[in-house]
C-alpha cells in the first residue's frame, strides 16, 4: 500500500472530525509555541550577554589596587596607590602569556564645549587600551603612543558625550575643556552600549595616560595607574596569565607568604561566562517546563487516538476482511498521530514566533528564535506523535477481524 | 473441474475460560469452479464459524482447507491478508461500506491494499461497478444511496479484485423483497459469467437461487444437495 494513499485515509479521517482534531492538535500547539516563545527568550537573554562579553574585549584580566589606611579609615579596594606605569611595563615584558596590557585612569568631571556642559567619565589610556577592548574610532583618529609620551592634550569621545555636546555638529578638531584644561577632540569612538553591569560605556572621555596622570588625577607619586588592563594571549591561557601576573606583581612589590598582596587580579570575562551559564541553564528551564505541557499535549493524542480506534473498529474490520495487513492499519493510525501532531507542531512554532515578537515589542526583552530550537520543536512533535500515537495504533492492528467485523 | 474449495474434516474448538465448545465437528465438501452455493441453518448451527473459516479469517482448529490448491491452515495473519485481497470478496449483510468515502473509492479499496497504482485502480473499480448497474453513481457517498445500491458496491467491490470465490453473509438480510430479488438477480448473472459464489442465508426462497444447499445443524452438515436449478 502507498504512502499517499495512507495519508489520504489520515487526511480524510482528520477532516471528518474537525472540531475533535483541533482540540486535539490544541494541547501540542500550546506546548510547541510554549517551547518556541521561551527558546527564543532565554536565547535573546543569552546573546544579549555575549554581546556584552564582546564589547568588553576578549580574554581580559583586570588588575586593580588594594585598599590602603589612612587616618584609620580603610578605603575600598582600588583605593590604594600601588600600581605604576613600571608594573604595566613589567606585565608586558616578563609574563609569556600576557599578549599586551595597558595602565588606566580613572577620573569624574565637568566637560564644557561652548555652552553645553556634560558630567562624564574621565579615562586615560595607552594605545592598547583601545586594542585590548576592541573599541575603534567611527571617525578622527585614535590616540596615539606619541600623544601619550608627550602628555598631549588630545580626547576621544565616547558617542553618549559626544552627543550631548555636540548634538548632530563634528566634533574632530574642535576644543573641550575637560576640568578647565583646554583638549582637541581628535576622535570619535564606536558605540559599545550598555556594558555587563548596565552602565554606558559610550559615556566616557578618553586621554592619553600621562596627561590623565598629571593633569586630571592627583596622586602621590608619578606614573601611579589607577588600573591595569591586560589582555591574555589566548582564551586558553587566561587562567595562567593569571597567576603569572600575580607572582610578578608579588615579586615587584615584595610581598612575601602570608602578607596581604596590595593589588587584586579579576579575570572578566569568567564573571561573564557564568553569567552565560545562568542565563543559558535559565533558558533550559523554560524550555523544560513548556515540554511538559508538550507531553500533557501528547496524552490528549493518544487518548483521543484511542477513542477514534473505538469508534472504527469496523471499519479496521473492513479493512482487515479485504486486505490490509497489521502493519497497514498500524501506519495509517500512526500516520494519523502524527500529522496530528507535526501540524500542531507546525502551527505552534508559528504561534511561538509570534509570541516572542509580541513580547519582544511590547515589553523590550531580547528574543531570538534560533532555526535549531525550530527544527528541535518540530521533530520533538513528530516523535511526541510516534510516542503517543504507537500504543492506539498498535490496539487497532491486533483487532481481530471477526470481532471487529461483528463490532457494533 | 477441480474444486476451488476443498474442505476435509474441519473442525474448531472454542476455548472459553476452562469450558470448550467445539463449533464444527469435522465438516467435509468441496466447491467447483463457477459453482453458486447456499449455506443454510439455524443461528448456532456452525455455519458462520464455517464461513469464517473459508473466508480466511479464522483458521480451523484442525483439519485440512485448501483454497484454489493453497494450503490456508498453515499461513500466518499476514499471508492470510493477501489470501483475503486477491483470492476472495467479501458481501456482508450490513453492506460494511466505509462512510465519508465515495463510492468508487470504497470499490478501489481492496486494489489499494494489493499495491496498484492509482490509474489502474480506477480503470478496474469502475469496470466493477458497471459490472454491477452502478454506472454513473461512482462519486456517491454511501448515505446518498439506497440499501440495494450500497449491496451493490459492495459486491462491485467484492468483484475489483478478480477473486476466485465471492463470500456472501446474508446479503440480502437489509434490503426489502425487491431489493433482495434485483441483487439475487444480480449474482445470478454473475455466476453465469464463471463466477463462484457462496453465500450464507436462512431465507428460503433467496437460497432458492443457488444451484446447491448445504444445510447446517450442530456443527455438522445435515444435507448437501442440489436445488434442482440448472446453473
Amino acid at each position: 500500500m502507498d504512502f499517499s494513499q495512507t495519508l489520504k485515509i489520515a487526511l480524510r479521517a482528520l477532516r471528518t472530525n474537525k472540531m475533535r482534531s483541533f482540540l486535539t492538535m490544541l494541547g501540542i500547539i500550546i506546548g510547541i509555541a510554549a517551547v518556541i516563545a521561551m527558546m527564543a527568550v532565554g536565547t535573546g537573554a543569552s546573546y544579549v550577554i555575549s554581546q556584552q562579553i564582546a564589547s568588553i574585549g576578549s580574554n581580559i584580566i583586570l588588575v586593580i589596587p588594594g585598599s590602603t589606611t589612612s587616618g584609620g579609615l580603610r578605603t575600598g579596594s582600588g583605593g590604594a596607590q600601588t600600581l605604576s606605569n613600571d608594573d604595566v611595563k613589567a606585565i608586558m615584558n616578563e609574563c609569556p602569556s600576557v599578549s599586551t596590557a595597558s595602565g588606566t585612569v580613572r577620573s569624574s568631571g565637568q566637560i564644557v564645549y561652548g555652552n553645553m556642559n556634560w558630567s562624564t567619565v574621565i579615562m586615560g589610556g595607552t594605545p592598547e587600551l583601545f586594542e585590548i577592548r576592541e573599541w575603534p574610532v567611527t571617525s578622527g583618529r585614535s590616540i596615539t603612543q606619541q600623544d601619550v609620551d608627550s602628555a598631549g592634550k588630545v580626547c576621544l569621545l565616547g558617542q553618549t558625550v559626544a552627543d550631548n555636546l555636540f548634538g548632530s555638529a563634528d566634533p574632530i578638531g574642535n576644543i573641550v575643556r575637560i576640568k578647565k584644561i583646554p583638549f582637541t577632540v581628535i576622535g570619535i569612538l564606536e558605540s559599545k552600549g550598555q556594558s555587563p553591569q548596565g552602565t554606558d560605556q559610550d559615556d566616557t572621555v578618553f586621554v592619553p595616560l600621562r596627561t590623565a596622570q598629571r593633569n586630571l588625577v592627583r596622586s602621590q607619586r608619578a606614573g601611579i595607574v589607577g588600573a591595569i588592563i591586560v589582555k591574555a594571549k589566548s582564551k586558553e591561557v587566561i587562567d595562567k596569565a593569571e597567576s603569572e601576573i600575580q607572582s610578578l606583581l608579588n615579586q615587584r612589590h615584595r610581598i612575601t607568604n602570608g602578607k596581604e598582596p596590595d593589588f587584586s587580579t579579576r579575570n572578566l570575562s569568567e564573571i561573564l561566562a557564568v553569567a552565560e551559564k545562568s542565563a543559558k541553564a535559565m533558558s533550559l528551564l523554560l524550555g523544560a517546563v513548556a515540554s511538559i505541557s508538550l507531553i500533557v499535549g501528547g496524552i490528549g493524542i493518544m487518548n483521543i487516538m484511542l477513542v477514534s480506534v473505538t469508534e472504527r473498529t469496523r471499519e479496521i474490520g473492513i479493512r482487515m476482511a479485504i486486505g490490509a495487513k497489521k502493519n497497514d492499519i498500524l501506519l495509517q493510525f500512526m500516520t494519523e498521530a502524527v500529522l496530528l501532531t507535526m501540524l500542531g507542531g507546525v502551527i505552534g512554532i508559528a504561534l511561538g514566533a509570534g509570541g516572542a515578537t509580541i513580547v519582544s515589542r511590547l515589553l523590550g526583552w531580547p528574543t531570538m528564535i534560533s532555526v535549531q530550537s525550530v527544527i528541535i520543536a518540530f521533530f520533538f512533535s513528530a516523535a511526541v506523535g510516534i510516542f503517543f500515537g504507537f500504543y492506539p495504533a498498535r490496539k487497532a492492528a491486533g483487532l481481530n477481524p471477526i470481532d471487529a467485523l461483528r463490532y457494533e | 473441474m477441480s474444486d476451488v474449495i476443498s474442505l476435509t474434516d474441519i473442525r474448531r474448538v472454542f476455548t472459553m475460560g476452562d469450558q470448550q465448545f467445539e463449533a464444527l465437528k469435522g465438516i467435509s465438501f468441496g466447491v467447483a469452479a463457477g459453482e453458486f452455493v447456499a449455506i443454510m441453518g439455524a443461528s448456532g448451527s456452525g455455519k458462520s464459524t464455517c464461513m469464517n473459516i473459508v473466508g480466511c479469517l479464522d483458521r480451523p482448529t484442525s483439519g485440512q482447507y485448501l483454497l484454489d490448491g493453497l494450503d490456508v491452515g498453515a499461513m500466518d495473519p499476514n499471508q492470510l491478508a493477501d489470501i483475503r485481497n486477491k483470492k476472495l470478496g467479501f458481501v456482508f449483510q450490513g453492506f460494511n461500506l466505509l462512510a465519508r468515502t465515495p463510492a468508487v473509492e470504497n470499490v478501489e479499496l481492496p486494489l489499494v491494499y494489493a499495491g496498484l497504482h492509482a490509474k489502474e485502480r480506477r480503470q478496474k473499480a469502475l469496470i466493477a461497478m458497471e459490472q454491477v448497474g452502478l454506472a454513473g453513481k461512482e462519486n456517491n457517498h454511501p448515505s446518498q444511496l439506497s440499501g440495494g445500491q450500497q449491496q451493490r458496491v459492495a459486491i462491485a467491490r467484492a468483484l475489483v479484485n478478480n477473486p476466485a470465490v465471492i463470500l456472501a453473509d446474508e446479503p440480502t438480510g437489509n434490503l426489502d423483497s425487491t431489493t433482495s430479488e434485483e441483487i439475487m438477480v444480480l449474482f445470478t448473472a454473475l455466476n453465469k459469467n464463471g463466477i463462484t459464489i457462496i453465500m450464507v442465508t436462512h431465507e428460503h426462497d433467496v437460497a432458492a437461487y443457488a444451484g446447491r444447499q448445504i444445510t447446517f445443524k450442530d456443527g455438522k452438515i445435515i444435507s448437501d444437495s442440489p436445488t434442482g436449478r440448472t446453473v
